[in-house]
Parts: C-alpha cells; sequence; structure tokens
C-alpha cells in the first residue's frame, strides 16, 4: 500500500516525524484533548467559542480557537490548521442560520446549548495540565512502555488546532504504542526498538556474505535460482562440507537432483546450524524445547538434539552408495514430497547455527577460505546472542567436530521426521545422494537464503536426475511436470499414480475421470474441503489457510493459452478480514516492504544472504533493515529468516505513523432510522433500540467512540445528545431541498459521556412516533445530512429503511411489474435507476463513511437502486421482505440476531485493501462492496469480519521462468481502538505447465463462487439470460475442453476429472438460485438481494447459499461423532438435494447458511417427534416452529447440540424453522432441493444430458 | 462556400482531437494512478456531450453541403458517439463510470477507443485540410 489511505484529509501535511522534542510539544499543545480526561472530548476551548458565539458564526470561530492553539504551547507546526478547517468547516456548515426549527419535546433550544457549552471549562484546565504534564513525561522518556495512549490526544477531530497538534502526537506517539499495543502478541515484549547494543555490529556479516556471495547475483537476478547456475560457483571442495552434504541428504532431501538441492540444502544447513548451535551444543533438549514452545511453531518442538551415533554410519554409508536409495524411502514418501526437497522453514532455521558450527571447527583445516573465518568471528558474536553454550565452536576442536556433527545429524533427522506424515522414515533415505563435493559451492552461492521461488529442483532440475539416474520409478519423483509430461493420458497417469499409493498428493484423485452421467451419488458425504495446492510440505503448513484466500486453480497455468484451453476462470476469493482465533501481531517500527513492488515480507521471499532477501513478487533484491535482524521471538540476532513476519502467511502488523494520512479516526456510529408510518408499522425500531441497549457497552471502540441518531420521514429529525442536557433533544429540520445540520458538534455525541441521553432516547425512540401519519421517506435527504454530519470523521452509517424513497432527493419510482415476476424471459430493473445513491456512496468513501442499509419492507423498495449506497461505500447489505414483529417473528428473530452481530463484530475503519500478485498476473476486476480506486487499490470505508471479495485474474506475460506465483493482499485500517494495522495474507500457488495439472488443481467451490460474481456482473450489464447461458457454458466448455485431453474415452459419456466433478451440479444450483432463477415466481428485491450477497459474501457463506447441506436428523448416532468443548457433536452424512432422499419416515434438516430447515416427514416416527420436538405427534407440531425445545432425551441432546454446532461454526447465527411437511412453508424448503426437476427448470440429471448435448454440437 | 464549411470543419477537428488527446492524457493518467478514478469520470464526462455535439455538426454539415465520402466517413463514428451516450444505463454517472472503470478491462477499451478517434480525426484534419486548399 503506497498510498495508505485514500482520506482526502487535509491533515496530510500535519504529519510529524516523530522526535522527543515533537512528543513534548503535542502533549503540551493538547490542553483540549487530556488524555487523562476522556470525556471531555470536545475539546473545551472550541465549545466556549461556540456558546459565545453562535452557531451562525462557526467558521470564524474555527479559526480563532486553532490559532489559539497554536500560539500556546506549541513548538510544533499547528500552521497548517489554519488552512485545513477552511477546507475541512467550510463545506461542512454551509448556511447554518437557517431555519432550524426546534420542536423539542425536552427543552428550550438556547439553555440547552448553554449548557453544554458551559461544562467543559473547569475540566478544561484540568485536562491540560494533565495532558502537558503527560506529554513531557513521555517526551522525557519515551520508552515503549510509555502508558499513555497518545491517541487520546487526538480525540475529536472537529477542533481544527487540535487537528495539527493531533496529528503530530499521533504520529509521535505511534512508535511508542507500539509497544503497548502488542501486548497480546507473541512478539510484543522484548520487541521494541532496543536497537541491538551488545553486538560490535553486523558488518562482519554482510562483507562476508556479500563476498561470498558474489557469484550469486547473477543468478538473483535471473530470479531463478535453478541449479543451474550453481556450477558456477562451485570452487572449492570442503571435505567437512562433504560430510555437510551427507547429512543432508541424510536429512531426507530428495535425492534425485543433486545440483540444485545442493543449493538450498547447504543453506538448509546453514540454517538450520543456527540455531542447532544452541540445541546441540549444551545438548540440552529441554532448553531447545523450551524455546520452541517460545515460538509457538509446533514443528520446532519435534526436534530433539540428542544426539546418536548411527548418524555418522548412515553418512558412511551413503558415501558408499551413490545415488540408489530413492527407491527405498520411495513407498514412505508420497510425490508431494519429494518433488520440492526443501524442508521446513523453521528446520532450515535450525541448520543455520549448526553450519556455523561446522564452519567453525572446520577452520583449522587447510581448506577453509578467509571467509570461514571471518564467519566463525560471527559466529562469536552470535554465540554472545544466541546463547552462551556455542562458545565451544569457537575454539576449533577437530575432535569436537565429529561430535558436533553427529549432533548436529539427529538433529535434522528429527527435523525432517517431524515436518509432517509424509516422511515417516527419513533414515531409510539418507545415503542417496553422496555429493561428490560438488554441492558444496553451491553454499557459496547462497550461504544464507532459502530461496523459494527456486526451491523447487523437483521443479526445475527434474531432467537431471532422470538422466543420471535412471531409474523406472524415478519420473514420479523427479516432479510434477515431469510426469505430467511423461503420461499425457489421464488414464495412465491417474492409474500410474494411483498405484503408487501417494497419500498427500491429490493428483491422482482429483483427476480420476468420473462419468457424470453414470455416478449416481456425485456428492460426498462429508462437506467439501478445499483443495491443497501442490506444493511441498513446508510451503504447504505455511501457506495462507484457504478460509481468508482461495484460488480457482491451486495451479496456475502457465500461460494465458493455457488457461483458455482449460476454459475455466481464474481468480481469488478473499476473506481479509475473518474473525481469527490466532493472528500474529507484529510491532516494529520498520515494516519490511519490497522497495519497487512495496511487498510486504512474507514467508515465500527468499534470503539471498542475512542482509538482503529477494521479493517473490517482483523479484527485486531488497535490504534486510538491521532491525529486521533481531528476532524478538528468539531474541537472538541475526535470524532474519524466522521471524514471525516470514514464519507466517497471515500477519497483522501495527503500523507507524507512515501510514496514515490522518490520526487514526474514533469509532463513529450514526443510526439514520426511517420512522414514517410504514415504518412504525412494521416495528422495527423497538427491537433495533432494545439490541442497541443490549450492546451499547458491546460495540467496539475506545473511549472516543461517538454514537448518533437521526431520524427521518418526509422531514429529518436530529437528536442533541450532548452531556449535560437533561433530556434528548430533537431537532427538525422540514428543508429536505438543502438539507443543513443544526448543532453540527452535539449530534454525534461521545458514547460515555452521553451514555444516559442516549439510553433515555433509545428508551423513548420506539414510542415517539407510534401516532404518526407520515407515509412519505425522505431518505435521499437524509442520506444527504448524515454524509454532512459524518464527513469530519468518516465512520459506519447504519440506515433502517422500510419503504420506497418519495421525497427529496434521491427518489425512486416503483419499477417491478408484478406479472413479470416468473418471466423466464427478460428480467429488467437490475441495475439502479439513479445514480444518486451511487454518487452518494462514492462521496462517502472519499470521506471513510461506509453506509449499511437494513431493508425491511414488506413492499418493493427498489434494492437495486438502493444497495448502491452500500455496494460503493463498502458497507452491507441486510434485507428482511415482508418484516413485521409480529406477524413474522422469524424475521423479528432474525434481525434481532443480525444486529446483535452487527453491533458486536469487529469493525476496520478508514480501509484500503491492496492485492498484489506475481508479476506476469495481472488482476482485471473486482467484485465485492469497495470502491476501485486505484488499478489495484480498493478503498473501503469500513471493512467488517463478514466481507467476502473476488478478484478475476489474466496472466500477461508467461509464467515460465517461475514454478511459483504468490498473492498478497494487504490490509489497512484503523481498529476500533484507534490503531493503524495492516493485515497480512500471502498465498503461494504452483505454475503448472500442462492442462491435465490445471485441472487436477481446480477448486471448484472457488471457481463457482467466482463464476456466480461474474454472471452477476454479466445480468446487470447484459442481461440475466446472457449470464444464464454463461454458466451453462462455463460447464460445456471446460468439461469439453477437458474431454479433448482425454481422447480414448468414448464421447457417449460426459466425463469431468474428479476434482470438477461438483461443476455441473453448483452450476445447477446457480441457476436454481434466487438471482439467477426464472420461470419461478422471484420478486425482484429478493433477486437483488440475492446478487448482492453472491457479491459480497465470503466464499463458506456464499456456497451455503448456492448449495444448501442436507442431514437427515432422526437418526442421528454418536458414529463420527466429533467432540467440541465437551459436546458431543454427531455428524451425519450430507445428503444430496433431492426428494428422492426425503422419506416421510423421516426428518432432515437442511443447512441454508443464513436459514435452518428442519422438514418432518409426514409419518415421521413419533418417538421422534417427542423426544426432540416436545409434541406428541405429528399433527400437533405447530405451523411456526423456530427452536427446539430443550429436552432431556438422547436424541433430542444430539440434534441440538448438531445445530447449535452448525451456528456457532458462522457468525450470522441463522433462524430455524421447523416444517411440517404438509405446511404451505414446504414451497421454501422443496426450491432448495435443486437436484430435483422444477417445472422451469431441468433436473440434475437432465442438465447434465444438456450439457452433454451442448458439448457433443 | 465550401471553403468555409472546410474551415470550420477543419477548426472543429482541431478541437476533437484536442478532447482526444485529452482523453488519452486523463485516461493513462487513472492507468498510473496518478489521478483517481473519481475525478477522471467526471472530468471526462464532462467533455462527452461537447465530443458529440461538435462530431455531429460536422457530419451534418458534410451531408448539407453534399459531401457524400466525407459524410460517409463521419457517420460511423458519429453513430458510435451517440449510441454510447444512449446506451448509458441509469444507475450510472455517465459515459465514464468510476465505479466500473477499472472492471472487465474497460479502462483499456477505453483507451483504445480514444485512439482510434485521435487517429479518426488526424485523418479528417488533413483531408479538410486538403479540401480548403483546394478553394
Amino acid at each position: 500500500m503506497s498510498a495508505p489511505t485514500g482520506s482526502p484529509h487535509p491533515a496530510t501535511n500535519a504529519r510529524i516525524p516523530p522526535k522527543l522534542g515533537g512528543t513534548a510539544a503535542a502533549g503540551a499543545t493538547t490542553p483540549a484533548g487530556p488524555c487523562s480526561a476522556p470525556h471531555q472530548q470536545n475539546g473545551p476551548a472550541q465549545s466556549q467559542m461556540q456558546v459565545s458565539s453562535g452557531y451562525g458564526l462557526h467558521p470564524q470561530n474555527y479559526i480563532t480557537p486553532s490559532g489559539h492553539h497554536s500560539q500556546g504551547p506549541g513548538k510544533m507546526t499547528s500552521l497548517p490548521s489554519d488552512s485545513q478547517c477552511g477546507d475541512y468547516y467550510s463545506g461542512l456548515y454551509p448556511v447554518p442560520t437557517q431555519s432550524a426549527m426546534t420542536s423539542s419535546p425536552v427543552n428550550q433550544q438556547p439553555g440547552a446549548q448553554q449548557i453544554y457549552g458551559r461544562g467543559p471549562p473547569a475540566p478544561h484546565i484540568v485536562g491540560s495540565t494533565s495532558g502537558s504534564f503527560q506529554g513531557a513525561a513521555s517526551s522525557a522518556s519515551h520508552l515503549h512502555t510509555s502508558a499513555y495512549q497518545p491517541y487520546s490526544f487526538v480525540n475529536h477531530y472537529s477542533n481544527p488546532a487540535m487537528y495539527s497538534a493531533n496529528s503530530s502526537v499521533a504520529s509521535q506517539g505511534f512508535p511508542s504504542t507500539c509497544g503497548n499495543y502488542g501486548v497480546s502478541t507473541v512478539s510484543n515484549a522484548a520487541y521494541p526498538s532496543v536497537s541491538y547494543p551488545s553486538l560490535p555490529a553486523g558488518d562482519p556479516y554482510g562483507q562476508v556474505f556479500t563476498s561470498q556471495n558474489v557469484p550469486t547475483i547473477r543468478p538473483v537476478k535471473d530470479n531463478s535460482f535453478s541449479g543451474q547456475n550453481t556450477p558456477i560457483s562451485q570452487p572449492s571442495p570442503l571435505p567437512p562440507l562433504s560430510q555437510q552434504q551427507q547429512q543432508q541428504s541424510l536429512s531426507g532431501y530428495s535425492t534425485l537432483s543433486w545440483s540444485a538441492p545442493g543449493l538450498q540444502s547447504t543453506q538448509d544447513n546453514l540454517m538450520r546450524n543456527h540455531t542447532g548451535s544452541l540445541a546441540t551444543a549444551t545438548n540440552n533438549p529441554t532448553l531447545f524445547s523450551s524455546f520452541a514452545d517460545s515460538l509457538s511453531y509446533p514443528v520446532m518442538q519435534n526436534v530433539q538434539p540428542s544426539k546418536p551415533s548411527p548418524v555418522v554410519s548412515t553418512v558412511l554409508s551413503g558415501t558408499s552408495s551413490t545415488r540408489t536409495p530413492p527407491t527405498a524411502n520411495h513407498p514412505v514418501k508420497p510425490v508431494a514430497s519429494v518433488t520440492q526437497p526443501s524442508e521446513l522453514l523453521q528446520q532450515k532455521g535450525m541448520q543455520y547455527g549448526e553450519y556455523v558450527n561446522n564452519q567453525a571447527s572446520s577452520a583449522p583445516t587447510p581448506l577453509s577460505s578467509t571467509s570461514d573465518d571471518e564467519e566463525e568471528e560471527d559466529e562469536d558474536e552470535e554465540a554472545g546472542v544466541d546463547s552462551s553454550s556455542t562458545t565451544s565452536s569457537a575454539s576449533p576442536v577437530p575432535s569436537g567436530y565429529d561430535a558436533l556433527e553427529g549432533g548436529s545429524c539427529p538433529d535434522m533427522l528429527s527435523s525432517s521426521a517431524s515436518s509432517p506424515a509424509p516422511d515417516p522414515t527419513p533414515e531409510t533415505d539418507p545415503a542417496p545422494t553422496l555429493a561428490p563435493a560438488a554441492p558444496h559451492p553451491t553454499k557459496m552461492a547462497k550461504p544464507f537464503g532459502y530461496g523459494y521461488p527456486t526451491l523447487q529442483p523437483g521443479y526445475q532440475n527434474a531432467a537431471a536426475p532422470l538422466a543420471s539416474g535412471g531409474q523406472s520409478s524415478s519420473p514420479v519423483y523427479s516432479g510434477f511436470q515431469q510426469y505430467a509430461q511423461q503420461y499425457p493420458g489421464m488414464n495412465q497417469l491417474s492409474s500410474s499414480l494411483g498405484g503408487l499409493s501417494l497419500q498427500s498428493s491429490p493428483q491422482p484423485e482429483s483427476l480420476r475421470p468420473i462419468n457424470l452421467i453414470q455416478e449416481r451419488n456425485i456428492l460426498p458425504m462429508t462437506p467439501v474441503w478445499a483443495p491443497v495446492p501442490n506444493l511441498n510440505v513446508d510451503l504447504r503448513k505455511l501457506n495462507c489457510s484457504p478460509d481468508s484466500f482461495r484460488c480457482t486453480l491451486t495451479s496456475i497455468p502457465q500461460t494465458q493459452a493455457l488457461l483458455n484451453k482449460a476454459k475455466l476462470p481464474l481468480g481469488l476469493l478473499l476473506h481479509p478480514f475473518r474473525d481469527l482465533t490466532q493472528l500474529p501481531v507484529i510491532t516494529s517500527n520498520t515494516i519490511v516492504r519490497c522497495r519497487s513492488c512495496r511487498t510486504y515480507i512474507n514467508p515465500f521471499v527468499s534470503f539471498i544472504d542475512q542482509r538482503r532477501w529477494k521479493c517473490n513478487l517482483c523479484y527485486r533484491v531488497n535490504d534486510v533493515p538491521e532491525e529486521f535482524m533481531y528476532n524478538p521471538l528468539t531474541r537472538s540476532y541475526g535470524e532474519p529468516h524466522k521471524r514471525p513476519e516470514v514464519q507466517n502467511s497471515t500477519v497483522e502488523f501495527i503500523a507507524s505513523s507512515d501510514y496514515m494520512l490522518r490520526p487514526p479516526q474514533p469509532a463513529v456510529y450514526l443510526f439514520v432510522l426511517d420512522v414514517s408510518h410504514n415504518a412504525v408499522e412494521a416495528g422495527y425500531l423497538a427491537i433495533l433500540c432494545q439490541s442497541l441497549l443490549e450492546n451499547l457497552d458491546k460495540l467496539p471502540g475506545d473511549s472516543r467512540t461517538r454514537i448518533g441518531f437521526m431520524t427521518f420521514d418526509s422531514t429529518i429529525h436530529f437528536y442533541n445528545l450532548q452531556e449535560g442536557l437533561s433530556q434528548p433533544q430533537m431537532l427538525i429540520v422540514s428543508d429536505i431541498d438543502d438539507v443543513f445540520l443544526p448543532t453540527p458538534d452535539s449530534l454525534l455525541v461521545n458514547l460515555y459521556e452521553s451514555k444516559e441521553l442516549i439510553k433515555d432516547l433509545l428508551n423513548a425512540l420506539p414510542n415517539m412516533f407510534t401516532n404518526t401519519r407520515e407515509t412519505h421517506s425522505a431518505l435521499g435527504p437524509a442520506l444527504q445530512a448524515a454524509f454532512k454530519l459524518m464527513s469530519p470523521t468518516g465512520g459506519r452509517v447504519s440506515v433502517f429503511q422500510t419503504q420506497l424513497p418519495s421525497m427529496g432527493a434521491g427518489l425512486l419510482q416503483s419499477r417491478e411489474d408484478p406479472n413479470q415476476r416468473s418471466s423466464t424471459k427478460i428480467v429488467q430493473h437490475l441495475g439502479p435507476a439513479t445514480d444518486f445513491y451511487k454518487k452518494l456512496a462514492l462521496d462517502c468513501s472519499g470521506q471513510q463513511t461506509a453506509v449499511d442499509l437494513f431493508l425491511l419492507s414488506s413492499q418493493y423498495s427498489d434494492l437495486a437502486s438502493l444497495a448502491c449506497m452500500s455496494k460503493y461505500s463498502a458497507g452491507c447489505i441486510y434485507y428482511y421482505p415482508s418484516f413485521h414483529y409480529t406477524h413474522n417473528p422469524s424475521q423479528a428473530e432474525k434481525l434481532q440476531k443480525d444486529l446483535k452481530r452487527y453491533l458486536t463484530r469487529k469493525i476496520g475503519f478508514e480501509a484500503v485493501m491492496r492485492i498484489r500478485c506475481t508479476k506476469g498476473l495481472s488482476m482485471h476486476t473486482f467484485h465485492g462492496n469497495f470502491f476501485v480506486r486505484s488499478t489495484d487499490l480498493l478503498s473501503l470505508a469500513n471493512i467488517n469480519p463478514d466481507a467476502g471479495f473476488a478478484v478475476q485474474l489474466s496472466i500477461e506475460e508467461n509464467l515460465t521462468d517461475t514454478s511459483l506465483v504468490c498473492f498478497q493482499t494487504a490490509l489497512l485500517y484503523t481498529s476500533s481502538k484507534g490503531e493503524r494495522r495492516i493485515r497480512v495474507h500471502t498465498l503461494c500457488l504452483p505454475v503448472v505447465s500442462s492442462l491435465a495439472d490445471v485441472y487436477a488443481g481446480v477448486d471448484v467451490q472457488a471457481a463457482i463462487c467466482l463464476l456466480a460474481n461474474m454472471a452477476v456482473d454479466r445480468s446487470i450489464s447484459s442481461s440475466l439470460s446472457d449470464a444464464r447461458d454463461a454458466l451453462v457454458n462455463a460447464v460445456v466448455d471446460s468439461l469439453s475442453a477437458y474431454g479433448s485431453t482425454v481422447s480414448n474415452l468414448q464421447h457417449s459419456a460426459l466425463i469431468a476429472p474428479s476434482s470438477l466433478k461438483l461443476f455441473p451440479l453448483y452450476v445447477l444450483a446457480l441457476l436454481k438460485q434466487k438471482a439467477f432463477r426464472t420461470g419461478t415466481s422471484t420478486r425482484l428485491d429478493d433477486r437483488v438481494y440475492a446478487m448482492c450477497q453472491i457479491k459480497s459474501q465470503p466464499l463458506v457463506h456464499l456456497m451455503k447459499m448456492i448449495h444448501p447441506n442436507l442431514y437427515r436428523i432422526d437418526r442421528l448416532t454418536d458414529e463420527g461423532a466429533i467432540h467440541v468443548n465437551d459436546r458431543v457433536v454427531p455428524q451425519p452424512p450430507l445428503q444430496k438435494l433431492s426428494a428422492e432422499k426425503l422419506t416421510r419416515e423421516g426428518a432432515f434438516l437442511m443447512d441454508c447458511g443464513s436459514i435452518l430447515y428442519v422438514w418432518i416427514g409426514k409419518s415421521c416416527d413419533n418417538n421422534f417427534i417427542e423426544d426432540v420436538l416436545g409434541y406428541p405427534n405429528f399433527a400437533s407440531i405447530p405451523q411456526k416452529m423456530t427452536q427446539l425445545p430443550e429436552l432431556d432425551t438422547l436424541s433430542s441432546e444430539r440434534a441440538r447440540s448438531f445445530i447449535t454446532w452448525l451456528r456457532d461454526s458462522r457468525p450470522l447465527s441463522p433462524i430455524l424453522h421447523v416444517v411440517k411437511d404438509e405446511s404451505p412453508a414446504k414451497t421454501e424448503f422443496f426450491q432448495h432441493l435443486i437436484e430435483d426437476r422444477t417445472e422451469a427448470a431441468f433436473s440434475y440429471y437432465e442438465f447434465l444430458l444438456h450439457i452433454q448435448q451442448q458439448i457433443c454440437k | 462556400m465550401e471553403a468555409v464549411v472546410f474551415v470550420f470543419s477543419l477548426l472543429d477537428c482541431c478541437a476533437l482531437i484536442f478532447l482526444s488527446v485529452y482523453f488519452i492524457i486523463t485516461l493513462s493518467d487513472l492507468e498510473c494512478d496518478y489521478i483517481n478514478a473519481r475525478s477522471c469520470c467526471s472530468k471526462l464526462n464532462k467533455w462527452v456531450i461537447p465530443e458529440l455535439i461538435g462530431h455531429t455538426i460536422v457530419t451534418v454539415l458534410m451531408l448539407v453541403s453534399l459531401h457524400w465520402f466525407i459524410f460517409l466517413l463521419n457517420l460511423p463514428v458519429a453513430t458510435w458517439n451517440i449510441y454510447r451516450f444512449i446506451m448509458v444505463p441509469s444507475g450510472n454517472m455517465g459515459v465514464f463510470d468510476p465505479t466500473e472503470i477499472h472492471n472487465r478491462g474497460q479502462l483499456k477499451s477505453h483507451m483504445k477507443e480514444a485512439m482510434i478517434k485521435l487517429g479518426f480525426h488526424l485523418l479528417c484534419f488533413f483531408m479538410y485540410l486538403y479540401r480548403c486548399e483546394d478553394y
């Protein structure tokens, strides 16, 4: 994120580099925002001014206070603020003296003004003193432990003077706060900016390695350090090093490709030694494991630094047997691990230290070069830093050498053993590659690197081992590309692979051809999981979780031509702000990023040496900053590759002031409520107010949190909640053509200062409008007012609307023709009717304000137009058709639950998201709720954990020179606590060159979700039938493309690879989705809402919506049950969505994501009905039943625990509907049975036949 | 009379050329992130109608003055301009919509279109110039 925020905030200039003086000044200049008195947020000086002059004169006032402030203690630059306030506020208060009719149910207004104006002065003084005092203190100490949160200075945006002050404060305070904020994290504790004093310097490192690295530079630039390059740098074979090689071979590296693995493996040794030295030298397993614990990398715990002798012997055997063993370990090791010989990062890390040891011990030998000597010095330092124990290596005793070696070998063995399941017996493959000193030099080439892109000798050097090894089975080992080329025919390939019993490799299974027409039970019994990219084990472990980041093709085709041939969509599905249980948060003064493409450092970069790393997206070589050399986890120096940033693909950085254009904004919430007759009838106000009252304290935010309320019918009502008032004060603005804010400062009030007033208002609100006769709705003007109110700070606007806006700007006409609802031809009006809402959304987005829309209407409300206000301002949309608090209790319950989640879930403000990908790939279309501000920068005024995004990709340059591509999402946001944070996800995927591999790696769910997004776009920009055709064509094209690769199969069959077997089913499900279905009566708003959901939901939720899960629940057993929190949760198998599975004797549960249906068969077992539903028989079950009673029977317990488990697994708790077989509600249930035929749509079988027909055409 | 027609056309064509260049510059600014989509589109949308009118006038003028060849040459471009203007969906903010310009390669196609128009106008320019010299 080169351009951190798009806040058009003028305060940008006011950024001041953190200096001590700055703090003092800042502390002193902020009398108005004392940290000790967070309750007087409004800047007392300012409010005094207001009182004296009234709001007609505001603009002047704003200037004066700023002058006043800057004259005060300010050594700092408050100058910009004057101009700022000009910009900032002049727009805001255009004609403040307009007709503000204050029909107050409360006080008369002037009095109120005085009250709120007068309050502050006294605290003001206190505040100022404390503020300056604290400022001074913090400046003096400038410790990271400073308890003051500089943010609290920043409390009030509407005070221009403070603005400049604040900004400096914030920027100043940031580095120091970092210390505080990290608390929850692993890294914080020791990390602070203590700049490693004990070290003479890191210089020796740099010199040493640069000198060593001269030969490396070229490979670096080639961006593929493939083994081919290594010969260049293969000078002096050192005896000990060759032994190292043996070790390395011991450690279970793929033995096939010598030269290349030599490259890495030596590095691996290097790195492994590093920490190995910790462990081996001390020989203290407990020490090591505790250290591993502190790292919280489970893998490392397996390392056992015991030193058994067998190692030596294996080494010897290794020397004798040159290259046979692959076969030995063969059956044990699955392809995946073999193809990519590199070990886990952690392991590499461990090797490093040991390498140093070895070097040290080998130093006395005549062969050791000067560089070795230098390394030795390094190592001394290292010893000083890392642990006291490594000193032994400093005095290189030849006898100790063996010991060291011996000690280190088991290390590696165990570590390789610890690497996941695939290679359980590393001991069996030790010998294979004795490299006759050739590999050693490769260490010279890249002494410390663990270059990922190059790490795959399996990919790149496959040919070499083949040629030299010449074993029959070697192709399998030699990497995926290789064997894929060898076996072009699908059948052969799959059979040959199948024969090899490769447990962890998904290929054979995912490529198994399936005749869709014959395969009756296509749906697996268990939920479908995301396919695992065909990476080596370490990368796979490091890779981003598929829950946050998925790609439709887990193997990226090498060229656009290949992608076109595969006829599959290529894109990413993102869920970047997902609620995570575990998230490494990194507090660091410098966030390490690539200098040219600004990529954040991630696990997939390669370290060329300790001082330099190569970006995995643009391949630029960057310097490792000094700070990065220190590892806060291990508290050791010189291990950049073990920093948490490089160990986790999902990390969160606490950003410094460089990442803000203005001080982090407070959490600001504005509720804009429809109170027209229609709304009062529906009765949502009571639910909302109740919900707000309950969750007022749980609203995310800090002491600066502000909240405000507006209501509107044909006029707009504001609520003055300024503390000091005895009652909330209602201000009515009837001039909706030119909306203005009556009292701009007191409408958004501090939540904690005015809590009583807010509660009063919330209690009063539901009854305030009970007798209203106003039927009009001036939504547009209300939104304009909301925008004006929010624009100084940004924040979240929640709009509750119950009807078509009928007055003022943005009024809409009814466009739906009810007779067209079930038309099979053209569905019109899917797009917005006016650009008013879009413009408003863009304005809001520019001011960091998101608009969330709650539409609770019983008739057509033109969601297509209204939704724009949320779509482009990064808001979210909730729709409750035919909402009524008594007539439709399930909707009311849903609103209640949604509100609870909505009000309490995490929220990020003023966010931007940038997605980067490896050079050669480019993003061309984005899906989701946001505004694309520049080519790859998504402007998100708010980000919430339930927002999903999709991106379409194209391959612009061939990816022939790389074997891996990476994608990085960086989400920069302000947390509700006022921290600027960056959440970074990095996904790494292999590149493949054959069509079969592309098919093998299809993630069908991701593909479907991307297709759904594309289809929504298509139906809005073109037409619904176009979109439907496109969906069908997607299946036809991909299956026929696949069919053409499988030449030897008969044409009568509809063949799909196993990875794509669900593709037709899901597409059929999509076609029967509300968004895309035709022929079935669908209200326009329902359809548009479904489209909005498709666009903005993350994959997990969307899949449930597209293809619900059906379970039979009348015979739940504990077989295969899982245990969650001491509860036994039965896991019934998935049923296919067809009425044929529904038996009258059964009860079924359908999980549609936001709704759970329990369908009770007519002749369902009475025991079940009694035990679970609590009614004696089928007839007595009521029509509307929305929860299961808590009965003390086993089957009830099972059913409830299963349903609770389903509910807990998602943020929105779904509503349960009990549907009797003969109730009218059953149509709703049956419409989800997508495999069945409906009057207007194919059954699954018919659909398959249709596709086959199309293919044959 | 002829001379007047072509002098006018020449001037008009000059204006259109400048407009095309302006479109190209602004779009490439957007491509390079120098300006954001919002301001780019509002800038460009302002000039869509002037461009349309300017070109339509020349076309009509050619028809009136019975220069069939030049008229037919201009007709497709003029038609395209009008079509594009009419076909803007009601919810969009103009021919250039900031929310969509980055999607589905719209930016590229706009760019291409502007380039083609520039070429076309240059061609016309020399044609008018040549005809002017005749008189």
